[in-house]
């Protein structure tokens, strides 16, 4: 079983693309376009490795050639059992519990082959403060999240906004991949997250999770 | 020094060549046969690089969209994708194309950030062999490639042996091959690779700090082609390994 107090995980931190409906709005009938030539079919993932992983408190750390950073506030679902071509109906059975992502990025415009540079600087995976225990949480498709940066909140979300349930998405993916006790999928970050710069504070809220805050500095800072 | 992980008589050891097969650790020496081979070390971060051989590109040319490359292309792996020599990798039933890519795959043995070129090899704790399976029926162009192409359980075979930096003493020039059922199907030389091992750590340093475990697979050359269910793929590099893999198919996983 999952340690549940292990912060950052030991496991494998996955990112879910375009699982929300204002993602895919965005971009629109773009997607029929290249270089995407279709609507994304299976769950598109990607992975944050581990030099990307901080904890709550902990600076992100800001590159000289990037000074505006997306904040992507991001519900982490920690796997507690192995799952491997579980159903919707049986996923939640592998969840140990929730805890809050900031998945950084460098601002770019395309999903087709983005460079590692935009989203696995060090540093660029805040995660915390807390894993809490799934018996705990009523609902994970039904939870508000809020970006607020040195105070002002900037977006509002809401996981009820997914396009594949947290249910579904385990399902999807472990149809072709299992997932292991201790990774962590994000079910993915809505669209128009907000930008901050060295010196200002970053702040994650998803209800019922907690409050994820980070602040940022410029990298070479000792 | 050539190190191997295995696991035997209920539990893991590190082992190394003996003339009847494996010294454990402990003393034993037992069959290649006998153990059960894993990834030869705790594998961190899995770095591939795409397009990384000259020929390959030419061959994926009329597929790709962009063709301009101003940074190597490098994508993400992860550890439960892993395999080792001699195991079974599933075929899914039904696909059209799914294919090898014999890799070098370059260990970090030291924390590496922000590493110049000249200091980079000094990084190195060794190398050894990769298969980078992929099935290119799920290739969708987002993220590419997508995990369901490239990431899937047993599709990123490892080893046999890491052998240590010290012992090849150019990385440059080895021969690859892979051989399906004894035959020849892909071959190449890392002379070729577009951006050599220096270029990699220097590029993937600058915005990510390596540590010891993370592995680099340094891209495949030209000649990957489908393989099927039963199917006996050897990816082999002279000097570091000969690694052992065979397809089977859904029922074996009970699909």
């Amino acid at each position: 079983m999952w340690n549940l107090d292990e912060l950052p995980p030991r496991g494998t931190v996955y990112g879910t693309l375009l699982n929300y409906r204002s993602t895919l709005d965005a971009l629109g009938d773009q997607v029929h376009a290249a270089p995407y030539k279709a609507a994304p079919q299976a769950p598109i993932l990607y992975i944050k490795p581990r030099n990307t992983l901080v904890g709550h408190g902990d600076p992100i750390r800001v590159p000289v050639d990037a000074p505006e950073l997306e904040m992507g506030a991001t519900l982490g679902v920690v796997i507690g059992r192995t799952a491997c071509r579980v159903s919707a109906d049986h996923a939640m059975d592998h969840v140990a519990g929730y805890t809050i992502m900031n998945d950084v990025s460098v601002p770019h415009a395309s999903f087709y082959r983005p460079s590692m540079r935009f989203k696995c600087r060090d540093s660029f995976c805040p995660i915390g403060p807390v894993i809490v225990p799934r018996q705990t949480v009523a609902n994970p498709d039904a939870l508000n999240i809020s970006v607020a940066v040195d105070g002002v909140v900037l977006q509002t979300c809401t996981t009820a906004d997914l396009i594949r349930s947290v249910g579904q998405l385990i399902a999807d993916i472990t149809e072709f991949m299992t997932l292991h006790p201790g990774d962590v999928l994000s079910v993915g970050v809505a669209a128009g997250s907000p930008r901050a710069r060295v010196g200002q504070r970053a702040c994650i809220t998803i209800d019922g999770i907690g409050q994820l805050d980070n602040i940022l500095i410029a990298e070479e800072t000792p | 020094m050539k190190r191997a992980r295995v696991a035997y008589g209920g539990a893991i050891h590190e082992a190394c060549e003996h003339p009847d097969g494996l010294l454990l650790a402990d003393g034993r020496v037992v069959a290649e046969d006998a153990v059960q081979w894993l990834p030869p070390f705790e594998v961190g971060t899995i770095i591939a690089l795409g397009l990384n051989y000259a020929d390959h590109v030419k061959e994926l040319s009329k597929e790709l969209t962009v063709s301009a490359q101003d940074e190597p292309l490098a994508f993400l792996k992860s550890a439960g994708s892993l395999i080792g020599h001699r195991a079974q990798t599933r075929r899914p039933d039904g696909v059209a194309f799914m294919h090898y890519e014999c890799e070098l795959a370059v260990v970090i043995g030291r924390t590496a950030r922000k590493v110049a070129r000249e200091e980079a090899i000094q990084y190195v704790a060794g190398y050894t062999v990769a298969n980078d399976y992929a099935i290119r029926d799920y290739l969708e162009n987002y993220y590419r490639p997508n995990l369901r192409v490239k990431n899937r359980d047993g599709c990123t075979v490892l080893g046999p042996w890491l052998v240590d930096a010290a012992d090849v003493p150019d990385p440059h020039a080895l021969a690859l091959r892979t051989l399906v059922n004894g035959v020849v199907t892909q071959q190449g030389n890392t002379r070729d690779l577009i951006s050599d091992i220096p270029a990699l750590i220097e590029y993937l340093s600058s915005f990510m700090t390596l540590s010891p475990g993370d592995v680099i697979l340094t891209g495949t050359p030209d000649g990957v082609v489908n393989v099927n269910v039963g199917d006996e793929v050897i990816t082999e590099i002279d000097g570091i390994g000969r690694l052992v893999n065979t397809l089977v198919g859904d029922a074996v996983f009970h699909r």
